[in-house]
């Protein structure tokens, strides 16, 4: 099954986990919409209320950056790791 | 007595608490990283609540509740603050969280919209009303972006809140939020081709009356104005302050006509006038302006003061407080009279609450 790494960051929105299992998988927005349900939290702090993915973080599936392939549908499988990464930003 | 006074920074909220207003202790910064642009006091309870903006740049806004003077804090799984899905669009941030009639707390938000909560702050839901408004979509941003920094519920009429945003102007409901109108007759737009529009001024802060909820005073973005009719009408009380130009504007929580802004030179030159640090009271609604600077630092200063990081307690006589975008934030216990540091080197002060515990 799909994996999400959750940086340290979040780690205490999705209890502590570091590596999350999830069973959905087809599209990145298959596996956000049970992100959603099992850690509400974590969901909220990936993406806004309209399902986007905030501006400063960056998902990447299989190590390629979602932004650049089909965003919300790039695909997942059975065996893809998805990395949660806040983007370089601040001041 | 305790006094609680809440500093809300690019970079965490920072508490600090004085028994006599005059020394304080400042404890450690929370939710460090996150900008603080607004805190909401409910003192309706046995014990305040606190109502903290906290805006992470990367994960976005929320709203964290303390029933225990900022021990801990609570956020509900679900965005307390999150536009419905038919509007297509997503908070950016909340400007500023006020408790509203008995049960009710609203919420200002950036892009422009009003929210309202029943459950103490934990959920809000969006006043249709000011968001299906015809004129929304000519409502502009300010350099700070589109946002309602000002929410004035009436003292005693449910029915009847004000708004103000920048570059939107002012607006009133009478019938709880039902249908809107803009209330800015009198508040000049310079940056207009038409100097008198219904709406598109660029307000930054409204403050009511303690003592007259039909007094308003308004600092605008060049121009400081007064009603005496709940809005419908403005006069100009700028002409013995050294500028029309500032952000904040705060009211004596009962006595009436007695009000503080910070004077910044100009649009263009967004320092304190003369470069003094100075605050400014009227105790005539106005018509007459007085500088406070006793205690206040000496010297060229150049740190302006953001239109929410400045407010008065409940004590008597009432209190005074402001932060400035050094980091420094300062209390006077004899409304303007004389002033104490509180603290200094903080981050950006944003946001200032001050609440007798």
């Amino acid at each position: 099954m799909p994996v999400i790494l959750v940086p340290g960051v979040l780690r205490a929105e999705a209890g502590g986990a570091s590596r999350l299992e999830i069973t959905a998988s087809g599209t990145l927005a298959a596996v956000f919409a049970e992100v959603d349900e099992r850690w509400p939290r974590l969901a909220r702090r990936i993406r806004d209320e309209q399902g986007a993915v905030r501006r400063y973080v960056n998902v990447y599936v299989d190590g390629e950056d979602s932004r650049r392939t089909a965003g919300l549908e790039t695909p997942v499988t059975a065996s893809s790791e998805i990395q949660v990464l806040p983007s370089v930003a601040g001041g | 007595m305790t006094t609680l006074l809440a500093i809300g920074t690019q970079k965490g909220l920072f508490l600090a608490t004085s028994d006599d207003r005059r020394t304080w202790q400042v404890g450690p910064a929370q939710f460090s990283g996150t900008a603080i642009y607004t805190i909401g006091v409910d003192n309706r309870g046995s014990r305040p609540r606190l109502l903290a903006a906290v805006d992470n740049s990367h994960f976005g806004p929320s709203v964290a509740v303390s029933d225990d003077l900022g021990e801990t804090w609570a956020e509900p799984d679900s965005a307390p603050i999150a536009f419905p899905a038919d509007t297509g669009v997503s908070v950016e941030r909340i400007w500023q969280i006020v408790a509203g009639e008995p049960g009710v707390i609203y919420a200002g938000s950036q892009p422009s919209a009003l929210f309202r909560s029943t459950d103490g702050g934990r959920s809000f839901e969006l006043v249709r009303g000011l968001w299906d408004h015809p004129h929304r979509t000519e409502w502009g941003a300010g350099f700070g972006g589109q946002a309602i920094h000002t929410i004035l519920p009436h003292p005693t009429d449910p029915a009847r809140v004000l708004v103000a945003m920048s570059t939107g102007g002012v607006y009133r409901t009478s019938d709880g939020g039902e249908t809107w109108a803009p209330a800015n007759k009198g508040i000049k737009a310079y940056f207009m081709p038409d100097p008198w529009p219904e709406f598109g001024q660029c307000v930054h802060r409204v403050a009511r009356d303690g003592a007259d909820p039909d007094r308003l005073y308004a600092q605008n973005h060049h121009g400081v104005y007064r009603s005496t009719d709940g809005g419908d009408s403005w006069q100009s009380i700028a002409d013995t302050l050294p500028s029309d130009f500032g952000f904040p504007m705060v009211a004596h929580p009962s006595r009436p006509g007695v009000i503080w802004n910070f004077p910044l030179t100009a649009d263009s030159q967004r320092h304190p006038t003369e470069l003094r640090c100075r605050v400014f009271r009227s105790t005539d609604g106005g018509d007459k302006w007085e500088a406070q600077e006793t205690g206040l630092p000496d010297g060229p200063y150049y740190p302006v003061v953001l239109r929410d990081a400045m407010c008065a307690d409940d004590g008597s006589p009432a209190g005074v407080y402001f932060g400035t975008r050094a980091g420094e934030v300062f209390a006077s216990h004899d409304e303007g009279e004389t002033w104490t540091m509180v603290a200094a080197h903080l981050p950006d002060v944003l946001s200032v609450r001050a609440v007798s515990v």
